[in-house]
This record gives C-alpha cells, sequence and structure tokens, in this order.
C-alpha cells in the first residue's frame, strides 16, 4: 500500500493485494490468471486488504490464499466452504471468499457443495475448474471427461458422467451463479465483483486450463465465447438455459433475490478464554 | 493468443488525452505486473536464465510505467476499470498471456514473447495516432508508438544473441508425468 506525502492512504492496486510469496504452480497454469483477475477485483473495490479473509481447502488452486495480502486459511481437504461459511457467520462485517477446485469443491467437498448453495450465507465461492486432481499427478476429478483417458488409474476414461456445478448450485438455491474463464482475466476481475456485492451465496466457476495434466486446455480459449443471454433473476429460465449448455458458455447465468443466511448473533464473547471456560472439565 | 488483441476497438478508435493516458498506464503496468510474475515462475523452476530476462524486461516496462505519468504532467491520469478498457482482444496488447509460459522456455522464447509483445503495442498507438481526430492525441500516440518502435529494435537485437533452440528443447528426462 502507499501512501502519499500528505499522510493520507492512496488508492489501493491490484499489486497491493499480492503477498511476497511466489506461486508453485506450473508455468503456464491458468490460476495465474485468476489470482491477477481476483486482485484487480480487491482492487476496484478498493476492500481493505484486513477486511477481506480467502479460505481454502487442498489442492494446486487451495494455494492462492498465500498469494494474497489478505487474511487466509489454507484448511482441510474439501472443508473450505464449512470454515468460509462458520466464518462469515461470525464475522459478518468481513469480505469472505472461499476458493479452490474441482476436486477439492465437487468430490470431497461435494456435501458441503449442495449445502452451502442451500444455506446461502453472504460468501463467493470461487471454483478454479481444471477437470483433473493436478496436485497428485493427474487423476480424474468429478468434472472430467468420461472418455479422458490419460490416467494409469482410468485407462479407458472415468466412464461416468461428470458433474454439472452450475446445475447442482442452481438446484440447491446458490443466489449468483457465473462461469468465467482464465483467457479473459479481466472479465474474470468483473465477474468477481458481481459476485461479491451480490448479496449470499455467489458461485463463480472458472475454466482454468491445467497444461500439465490436461495440455489440451489450452484451445479453451479458442472455444469459450460469451453466453448469447443476459442474466436471469428467473430460475425456470437459468434452468432451460443449462439445458443447452455445452460449459463453454461464459458470464453470468442466474442473479436470484433470496435474502442471506445470518443469524443474529447474541452473547458474543469478550475474549477466548471465556470459550475455554465452556470447555474446560 | 488473441489474434486481434494489438488493435483498438473497431469503429471507436478516437480516444481523448485522458483516454490515451489512462490505456498507456493501463498497458505499461499490466506488462510490468506480468513479467515480474513471470519471472517469479522462471525462478521457482530454476530456471534462473529466463528468469533474468523477465525481471529485466519488467524493469524496462517500470521506466515505461514512470514515462506515462511523465506524459500527463500535473493532471492525473483517469483511472479506467480494466474491463472498460478499450481494445480488441481479452488481453492487453503489451502483456504476455500467462499460458504462453514453459517451464523449459529458453531465453530466446522468452525474447519472442517479449517482441510480441512491443509489437502489438507499437501497432496499438500507430493505430491510434492514424485515427485521432484531436491533435494532442495524434502526437502523443505517435510519440508512444515510436517508443515501442524502439524497444521492438532493442528486443531484436538482444534476440539475435540467442539463436533459436533446437526441436527437442521441451523434452524432459524426468516429466511431472503419471506415476
Amino acid at each position: 500500500m502507499s501512501v502519499d506525502t500528505e499522510g493520507t492512504t492512496a488508492a489501493l492496486a491490484a499489486r497491493d493485494y499480492k503477498s511476497s510469496v511466489k506461486p508453485v504452480w506450473c508455468p503456464g497454469c491458468g490460476d495465474f490468471s485468476v489470482l491477477s483477475a481476483l486482485t484487480k477485483a480487491l482492487a476496484e473495490m478498493q476492500l481493505p486488504p484486513e477486511q477481506v479473509a480467502v479460505i481454502s481447502g487442498i489442492g494446486c488452486s487451495s494455494r492462492i490464499p498465500a498469494y494474497l495480502n489478505t487474511y487466509g486459511f489454507h484448511g482441510v481437504h474439501g472443508r473450505a466452504l464449512p470454515l468460509g461459511v462458520g466464518l462469515k457467520v461470525a464475522r459478518p462485517e468481513l469480505t469472505v471468499l472461499v476458493s479452490g477446485g474441482d476436486g477439492d469443491g465437487f468430490s470431497i467437498g461435494g456435501n458441503h457443495f449442495l449445502h452451502a448453495c442451500r444455506r446461502n450465507v453472504d460468501i463467493t465461492y470461487i471454483v478454479m475448474d481444471n477437470q483433473v486432481y493436478g496436485m497428485t499427478k493427474g487423476q480424474a476429478s468429478p468434472t472430467t471427461a468420461p472418455d479422458w483417458s490419460l490416467s494409469k488409474l482410468t485407462p479407458e476414461g472415468p466412464g461416468i458422467n461428470p458433474f454439472y456445478p452450475l446445475v447442482i448450485a442452481l438446484a440447491s438455491g446458490a443466489n449468483f451463479i457465473a462461469r468465467a474463464s482464465t483467457s479473459d482475466p479481466n472479465g474474470t476481475a468483473r465477474m468477481l465483483v458481481e459476485a461479491i456485492r451480490h448479496p449470499g451465496f455467489s458461485f463463480v466457476q472458472i475454466l482454468s486450463p491445467c497444461v500439465t495434466f490436461q495440455p489440451e486446455q489450452r484451445d479453451w480459449k479458442k472455444l469459450v465465447r460469451p453466453a448469447p443471454v443476459a442474466a436471469t433473476s428467473d430460475p425456470a429460465k437459468a434452468a432451460r438455459r443449462l439445458m443447452t449448455d455445452d460449459n463453454l458458455f461464459v458470464g453470468i447465468l442466474y442473479q436470484g433475490s433470496r435474502e442471506p443466511f445470518q443469524p443474529r448473533l447474541e452473547n458474543r464473547l469478550e475474549h477466548p478464554t471465556e470459550l475455554e471456560e465452556q470447555f474446560a472439565v | 493468443m488473441s489474434a486481434d488483441r494489438s488493435k483498438p476497438p473497431a469503429g471507436g478508435a478516437d480516444y481523448t488525452v485522458d483516454e490515451l493516458l489512462a490505456h498507456s498506464l493501463a498497458i505499461e503496468a499490466e506488462a510490468e505486473e506480468r513479467y515480474t510474475m513471470l519471472a517469479e515462475q522462471m525462478e521457482v523452476h530454476n530456471n534462473d536464465e529466463v528468469a533474468k530476462l523477465f525481471r529485466r524486461l519488467a524493469e524496462i516496462e517500470g521506466k515505461h510505467v514512470a514515462k506515462v505519468q511523465a506524459l500527463s504532467g500535473d493532471t492525473p491520469i483517469p483511472h479506467i476499470a480494466p474491463w472498460d478498457l478499450r481494445w480488441q482482444g481479452q488481453s492487453s496488447p503489451e502483456a504476455p498471456e500467462f499460458d504462453d509460459l514453459h517451464y523449459l522456455m529458453t531465453p530466446h522464447h522468452a525474447l519472442e514473447l517479449a517482441l510480441q509483445g512491443e509489437c502489438y503495442a507499437a501497432e496499438f498507438f500507430a493505430d491510434i495516432a492514424a485515427s485521432a481526430s484531436d491533435a494532442t492525441v495524434r502526437q502523443m500516440a505517435e510519440e508512444l508508438a515510436q517508443e515501442e518502435r524502439e524497444h521492438v529494435a532493442l528486443v531484436e537485437k538482444w534476440l539475435a544473441r540467442y539463436p533459436k533452440p533446437d526441436r527437442n528443447w521441451a523434452d524432459d528426462q524426468d516429466p511431472p508425468g503419471q506415476e
């Protein structure tokens, strides 16, 4: 953060949200573009870094909190959403972002995904979807195509239909649903701003190529295209649109108006020792 | 790579002075930040020679940022949200795209990327100069295009020192493949 000569705080730039930790992602990984988009989005919103918390699970993309200059928590595999929901419920004044990959979010954490959509707490869930478990050297994930045969664990492909995150999010009650692509970091930044501003549970699937284990995903940038219709607030219309979705349309699909879940906070503890006392034996 | 990313928007290239300054600042700042990120990637992957080149390119782009700021004098350059910047394609004309990298890339590849970016930036400003109705914009855009042409010449000079590598440059005896 830079401070001008008169001592007032100058505007925060995208670089002010980046930490000094160098990402260990493979060169060419789509997640670099997500990091760039996210820092641009936070800068556009001028959110104080200490008022933002980024919570993740396990996986390549789940490393992102370390690369940001906000608060962060690198949690347990698949459990990023309960952590994020708990934090937001306890500290509603914070901007809570939850991030991770398709394996973490839709397999190990699949059940949490359904219920986070349903509960509709005011957080934003960013899934960097590369249709593979990259960190463990390339196994099929819930969003992998049934005929993807490059893993020795599934030499003839997983053979089962992939999980459709947008369909599940809509059916489960997410209040904002969008898909972005790492080929357009500025467009992704805009979508993240919209998602963060929208009250309730916002879900953004970002197509983020794994250049090591799914190198053909480099072609996504030639294939993705803007959705031909504007966002809708009608879930029935959104559902009909998803019937013809080929997973390569980008844009905001659905913006609902459901009231976010936020329980009243009563009897807040003044000090953590009070909590210890409650559990003392 | 987006084929048209060097071009100003079709039918809307008539920038004001403020818009031109905001775009040129965004282009140079993005290039500085991108080269820094690329240098970090190469450092993490122990490709020191390419990392140093990217660091040097980031430093040069940082000087361009200062130059654009100087062009505006005492007048603050207006901020334009990244998604409202006007150019064809999805990427800033000058910054290499994230997926253009490979962990075994050589200085030749890095300089080819840089050359492409400088050429795109030169074309971008030249196109604005050619279509601007305002004389100040025309002059400023031509000055920026000339600056980029000088960088093109500089990168070409550097590139001459690094011949094209063997076609098997990406072969890895211990690839990050599946067990």
